[in-house]
């Protein structure tokens, strides 16, 4: 029962994290284009890193 | 067209040759401001469909004086354009160059999606929320006891508190809507067993009861609002792919002031008096009058007539056809808002009065559906009081009734199978705009199709390229690859012959044709009348109206067909055999209908329709009881569309006939058709088993919550296991073969439910 003390709000506090990570990301737009996003993968940078 | 493989999606040619870059007038009517001396284009290009695209487009504009940023959205295909100064910067030439034909869209209509984003918004604290109280409420079923149970009960119920306010809002703005309105709709049980379940359970809990149900109450609104999603996606999908193709409407024009100044006017800014200078391969904006000049109209779009017209001053032209080889000056005599083409609406506003009168199969069934689900939780009540007595129990067993016969199945169950043949329309270049349009597809037994543009693809074809002289047909293509006449197109086409003399000078005679030097004599394309004027009467008679003349002596004819749209004939066999008969309503000749008709084998014509006349055409059909298709593109074709029982167009028709209808085809072959026809009526009779399912799982379910046999855990399985055979059933549309559409069956016994459905 003392467990529980803590482990529910943990579990409800990361829960909440993803939340609002997710609707940050709504929020910024990065649900904009999805098609867009799946195919600018394959677009190649001009500047390479250095190494 | 494009960078890559042809045949990608909606690698359409609107309009190829003829496709007039927006000027930059027109850019910058369309434009923001941001502020600071910074502008914001957006621009549709239908063509994007690839990470090359993306790349071309971004490097290349990226490199253009005074851009500051581009950004290709390929989902949407649309290109954003941020650039500094007052000078719009040359960005339609520049995707001009590379292949990508860019159109101006409305800005209104391009507006963010707020729906879009509070659903998602919506979906995914009902989600968060669904799932920790689920994990709270195993915890409660595996055995909690005692405080822990009632702790447990106490958070799920915090927990619930912003999932219902923030996720139910939808539902309950949309319950009380209906309610207010004296109309029952699927929100309205919704509602109202999630909030009584909720207030329920709060009770219990309160009270140290040993069942709650705030699993079941959040979970059902997680299920239903993923379901209302992909419903909305689907839509919108359709709608931004639809708004895309809008053809530049003209949106401005020049205007010629007394003085002799020049300014460039919106539409609606343009009185009756005032003089519009009209260049080639502009559309004229308003209703007018030609003061000077001559040329030839593209009136497809506005009359259905497939041969160009030729027109000189004092004669009037409509609004929305398209000036193809002169300039002309117009003086406009009407507004905008008085033209042709705001005609067209307001005719196809009155005849739309059959649709409106539709109600989606969904909505039949919840107005039976949710008085049934009430009528018996209110029964089961007072059973209960009266044997019992106990006021407590008899309330939770009702609740328990309201909760087990779960909308989520029914709820799910028609959007879920709409979306799955939307989507595989989609796949096969067909928008759906909504979900009842298949529902109304799957019931006609005529379609009525317009000739020019539809049956047709407005595109004159050489018929007697082969038995031309290929040396006269190369000069000739030469010659005619200065104009932008249909005609000279289709003659440009067939070059292929290299050892033509070369052209000197070339000037185009609007509404006569093209003369040009070539090494010493006179060439002219165009009417015989005026190309050979050395020709004797007799030889009227050999030779069609289009001419190629050397010093004035016939030397080539050239005969002219439209060309049929890709399996048009294919087309009405399929839908013939799937008991739909054809009709055909044009507003072209005759003679021109009769062929085409011949060809096709449709028996039954209409030729020389004015659009009213179009739409006394199908509502003497549906005076018949007949359930019409009408499948056109033209401005003609507007109320038509409005006032069929279901309408189709392609893409490459008139903008206001494109928001008319409710299917819009992307390909150029005609056999979408009849399979939207059959994924319709495919999707219809899943909807009709979903909803079997949904009565079946009911009538086994309900009796056992009257009994008072149900337990939270009971309700929770239940409700999954019926929801996820509804979306397995409609799944089973991806499965059907996708192939030519086979001969549909036509119900002969109708299921119980499809009855029940109807005679609600």
């Amino acid at each position: 029962m003392t467990t529980l003390v803590y482990l529910i709000p943990v579990a409800l506090f990361l829960g909440a994290l993803g939340l609002s990570g997710f609707l940050w990301a709504l929020r910024s737009g990065q649900y904009e284009d999805l098609d867009g996003a799946a195919e600018r993968i394959l677009i190649d940078r001009e500047e390479r890193p250095e190494r | 067209m494009s960078c890559c493989a042809p045949g990608a999606e909606m690698a359409l040619n609107l309009d190829g040759a003829t496709s007039s870059l927006p000027a930059s007038h027109e850019i910058r009517l369309a434009s923001r401001s941001l502020g600071d001396d910074l502008s914001q284009t957006d621009l549709s290009v239908p063509t994007v469909h690839c990470a090359a695209c993306i790349q071309a487009i971004e490097t290349a504009l990226g490199k253009l004086d005074r851009i500051e940023g581009v950004r290709v959205n390929l989902s949407t295909k649309r290109v954003s354009i941020r650039w500094r100064g007052n000078e719009v910067p040359p960005f339609a030439a520049a995707l001009g160059r590379l292949g990508y034909a860019a159109h101006l869209f409305d800005p209104q209509v391009g507006e963010k999606d707020k729906t879009l984003s509070e659903l998602i918004r919506a979906v995914a604290v009902a989600g968060f929320a669904a799932g920790n109280i689920m994990l709270l409420s195993v915890s409660v079923w595996s055995g909690a006891e005692g405080a822990t149970r009632d702790l447990f009960h106490w958070v799920s119920a915090l927990i619930a508190i912003p999932a219902l306010a923030f996720a139910g809002g939808i539902y309950f703005r949309s319950a009380w809507n209906a309610l207010r309105h004296g109309r029952m709709n699927m929100d309205v049980p919704i509602a109202v067993g999630v909030s009584l379940a909720y207030a329920m359970s709060l009770y219990e809990t309160i009270n140290h009861g040993d069942h709650a149900y705030f699993d079941a109450s959040v979970s059902l609104l997680f299920f239903l609002l993923i379901g209302r999603t992909l419903d909305h996606v689907m839509r919108e999908r359709a709608r931004t792919a639809v708004n895309g193709l809008s053809r530049l409407a003209a949106r401005g024009a020049m205007v010629l002031r007394e003085d002799g100044s020049r300014d460039y006017l919106p539409v609606e800014e343009i009185e009756p008096g005032l003089q519009l200078l009209i260049t080639a391969g502009e559309r004229i904006p308003v209703d007018g009058k030609i003061i000077r000049g001559s040329s030839d109209l593209d009136c497809s779009l506005v009359s259905g007539e497939s041969t160009p017209r030729t027109v000189t001053s004092g004669e009037s032209v409509q609004a929305g056809t398209l000036n193809l080889t002169g300039p002309l000056t117009v003086e406009a005599t009407a507004a905008a808002k008085d033209s042709f083409l705001a005609e067209m609406v307001r005719l196809m506003e009155a005849a739309e009065g059959g649709r409106a009168r539709y109600r989606r199969i969904a909505d039949r069934v919840s107005a039976l559906y949710a008085p049934v689900v009430h009528l018996t939780a209110f029964v089961t009540f007072l059973g209960w009081m009266v044997a019992t007595g106990d006021w407590h129990r008899a309330m939770t067993i009702a609740i328990a009734v309201l909760i087990i016969t779960c909308p989520c199945a029914l709820g799910l169950a028609v959007p879920i199978v709409q979306v799955v043949a939307a989507r595989r329309l989609f796949e096969r270049g067909v928008m759906v705009k909504d979900g009842s349009a298949m529902e109304r597809l799957a019931a006609i037994d005529t379609a009525v199709f317009d000739k020019t543009g539809t049956l047709t693809l407005e595109q004159p074809r050489l018929v007697n390229a082969s038995s031309i002289d290929p040396a006269m047909l190369a000069i000739a293509a030469d010659m005619a690859a200065h104009s932008r006449h249909p005609f000279s197109r289709a003659i440009a086409g067939c070059a292929g012959y290299g050892g033509e003399p070369k052209l000197e000078s070339v000037s185009e005679h609007p509404g006569f044709g093209i003369e040009a030097t070539a090494a010493g004599s006179t060439w002219r394309l165009g009417r015989r009348g005026w190309a050979g004027w050395k020709a004797r009467a007799g030889e009227e008679s050999r030779y069609g109206g289009t001419v190629l003349t050397k010093d004035g002596i016939i030397v080539a004819a050239f005969i002219f067909e439209d060309v049929l749209r890709a399996d048009a004939r294919a087309a009405i066999e399929q839908l013939n055999n799937a008991r739909v008969s054809v009709e055909m309503l044009s507003g072209d000749t005759v003679a021109a209908c009769g062929e085409v008709a011949a060809t096709l084998g449709i028996h039954h014509f209409v030729p020389a329709l004015l659009p009213s006349g179009k739409v006394e055409c199908i509502k003497t059909l549906a005076k018949d009881g007949h359930k019409v298709l009408m499948v056109g593109d033209g401005l003609n074709d507007t109320p038509a569309l409005g006032a069929a029982h279901v309408s189709i167009a392609p893409a490459t028709a008139a903008d206001v006939g494109r928001k008319a209808a409710d299917f819009v085809f992307l390909r150029e072959s005609l056999s979408v058709v009849p399979l939207a026809l059959d994924v319709s009526r495919k999707a219809g009779r899943l909807i009709r088993q979903n909803i079997a399912i949904a009565i079946v799982y009911n009538t086994i379910a309900v009796p056992i919550a009257i009994l008072g046999h149900v337990t939270p855990l009971i309700a929770a399985i239940a409700m999954s296991a019926s929801s996820l055979l509804v979306i397995g059933n409609a799944l089973r549309l991806q499965g059907f073969a996708a192939s030519p559409p086979e001969t549909v069956r036509t119900h002969g016994k109708r299921s119980s439910i499809g009855a029940l459905a109807r005679s609600s």
